[in-house]
């Protein structure tokens, strides 16, 4: 079971929370060339190992909050300011 | 290929023979005088002599440099391998697998065979796999008990009703065996089934695929695997690619975009070679990234159960997504259960408590007569998922760095027409017609190609 530290409610069980994905930076979609948002659409970095990502606090507090994770050994570490804010994943 | 590599390669098995006909030693395999053709009497010979099989392929020194490196020895870095021989004479290529032959997704699955896709490239694509699998026994004489015993998609609502109805019209005008069936048919061809309308999600209607089916996982790897080594490919296991060298590229290093592959490195030396072919699925994206190449992958664990055997009662495979499960029977009876995806990116294949019990709730909401059961096993492999569904093939931006990724929890069936049409890809270094769809460049140009409603349901 995957316990997933919301900043705002503390450990919650992964199943109350749905996974947005990794948290790029999304380029300006006034100024994006087509491919530079398309990249941005599709392209992962899908690393093992350290990834900066993107939760939706589905059944607690419901707000959108970003963590880092291993993806190869599941901890979390929290890059987290207050408030932090999505990547805006589409 | 080269004169300079075919009389390279004509040295090697001149040496190879010498080492085997004097034993060999330390990594080298037995010798192996004659290759032993299965069948029905060498069974019965052997069976009464005590005699035992020989070894199903070699084990050879690593040497270094190969025409073609394929990293990744599941069934379609093998398959590769042993279209490349067959097909090009192609056979100065090395398969290598960081752990044992068939120890990633493709000693994991589930082994549905199907080519009731939703695109005409998809099935159009699947079915020549179906085809390829219907000789296959034949082909690469081994029994990989392929066993075409109908394939149903259950359809608790409108909307999926209306799905399957879309998926069966696109199927037929492609020639492929798809219908939708009604709740009274669908009783008969899987008894078991709660088709009631008292049921929790009351089953409406089914799209019912008579070619689909399963087939033994295994034997379809140790099958290519073995036709691969007797035609003079090498199989390298234990054997990791830690990096790939790329000169001239944009990115660091010399990789990236517009470089050209000159070799690879591993756990046991450097290797020269033109051509590197990334076969890798749940690792796709890592070892794309040592030749600079960015992927559209996340890697999820896909988990699947099996339940203890039972008298054979469940003559088709049964596939609900509504529920995200499917259900095959095995000819020993045991029920084999899969699902959809892990909610997260995760390289661990470890299992997990909500896995079984979601799946089990929603076993028995399809067929309560199950609730005695006892499932034995439950395990996880990777899945190398792409955003439309469907695959990543053929050439990439980096010249001689070819790609057979983005299988996700459906690549197991694509095993055959991708090594036939990889090879091709690479003997004549043009794209087959058959995967043009599929190329890495259709991100970039939004040309996708979604399979989801017909690849959701892991399988
Ligand atoms: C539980 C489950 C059920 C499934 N059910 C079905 C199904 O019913 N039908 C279907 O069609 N598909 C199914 N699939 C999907 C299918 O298993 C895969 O898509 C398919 O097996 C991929 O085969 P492959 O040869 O590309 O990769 P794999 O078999 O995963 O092989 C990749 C290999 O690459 C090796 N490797 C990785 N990195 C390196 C490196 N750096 N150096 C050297 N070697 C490396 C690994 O050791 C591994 O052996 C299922 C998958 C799972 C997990
Ligand atoms: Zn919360």
């Amino acid at each position: 079971m995957l316990l997933v530290p919301c900043p705002h409610c503390g450990p919650r069980n992964a199943t109350d929370l749905r996974y947005v994905g990794e948290a790029h930076p999304r380029p300006d979609p006034g100024t994006a060339s087509i491919e530079e948002w398309r990249a941005y659409l599709y392209l992962e970095r899908n690393p093992a190992g350290w990834l900066r990502e993107t939760w939706y606090c589905r059944s607690g507090c419901r707000r959108y909050f970003t963590l880092e994770r291993n993806t190869a050994t599941n901890e979390f570490r929290q890059p987290a300011l207050p408030g932090n804010k999505v990547g805006g994943r589409a | 290929m080269s004169v300079v590599s075919a009389a390279r390669s004509g040295l090697r098995s001149a040496a190879a023979a010498l080492a085997a006909t004097t034993g060999g030693s330390g990594e080298r395999g037995p010798k192996r005088s004659r290759p032993a053709r299965y069948s029905a009497a060498g069974l019965i010979a052997r069976g009464a002599s005590g005699r035992t099989w020989p070894r199903a392929w070699r084990e050879l020194p690593l040497q270094r440099s190969y025409d073609v490196v394929i990293i990744g020895g599941g069934v379609h870095g093998l398959a590769t391998a042993y279209y490349l021989a067959t097909n090009h004479g192609i056979t100065d290529v090395a398969v290598l697998d960081k752990s044992y032959l068939g120890s990633g997704g493709s000693g994991r699955n589930t082994a549905i065979i199907r080519s009731n896709y939703l695109t005409p490239e998809g099935i159009a694509f699947y079915d020549r796999s179906l085809q390829l699998y219907r000789t296959m026994a034949v082909d690469l004489n081994i029994n990989v008990m392929f066993s075409q015993r109908g394939h149903l998609t259950l359809a608790h609502t409108d909307a999926a009703l209306r799905t399957m109805r879309w998926r069966a019209e696109v199927n037929k005008l492609q020639g492929v065996d798809s219908r939708v069936i009604d709740p009274a048919t669908i009783e008969r061809l899987a008894p078991g089934l709660d088709v009631s309308s008292r049921a929790r999600y009351p089953i409406l209607g089914a799209l019912y695929h008579p070619p689909g089916g399963i087939v033994r996982h295994d034997a379809v790897v140790w099958g290519y695997a073995r036709g691969a080594d007797r035609r003079g490919v090498e199989l390298h296991q234990r054997t990791e690619v830690t990096d790939i060298v790329v000169e001239g590229g944009d990115g660091p290093d010399g990789k990236g975009p517009g470089g050209r592959v000159t070799g690879v490195r591993t756990n046991r030396g450097d290797i020269a070679t033109p051509i590197v072919v990334n076969c890798t699925a749940g690792w796709a994206t890592l070892v794309a990234d040592m030749a600079g190449v960015e992927l559209p992958i996340s890697t999820r664990p896909l988990q699947a159960a099996v339940t203890e055997p039972v008298k054979v009662f469940l003559p088709t495979v049964v596939v609900s997504g509504s529920l995200h499960v499917y259900v095959s029977q095995t000819d020993r009876g045991e029920l084999v259960f899969g699902a959809s995806v892990d909610p997260y990116n995760n390289y661990s294949v470890r299992g997990s408590l909500e896995f079984t019990e979601e799946l089990a709730s929603h076993v028995l909401a399809l067929m309560p007569g199950l609730s005695k059961m006892r499932l034995l096993r439950q395990w996880a492999g990777l899945c190398d998922m792409t955003p439309d569904y469907s695959p990543v093939m053929g050439f990439t931006p980096v010249g001689g760095f070819l790609c057979d990724v983005g299988w996700g929890t459906y690549g197991f069936k694509a095993g055959p027409v991708s090594g036939e049409t990889m090879a091709e890809c690479i003997a004549t270094d043009q794209t087959p017609k058959l995967i043009a769809p599929f190329a890495l460049s259709r991100f970039a140009a939004g040309r996708l190609v979604g399979e989801k409603g017909a690849a959701a349901v892991g399988h």
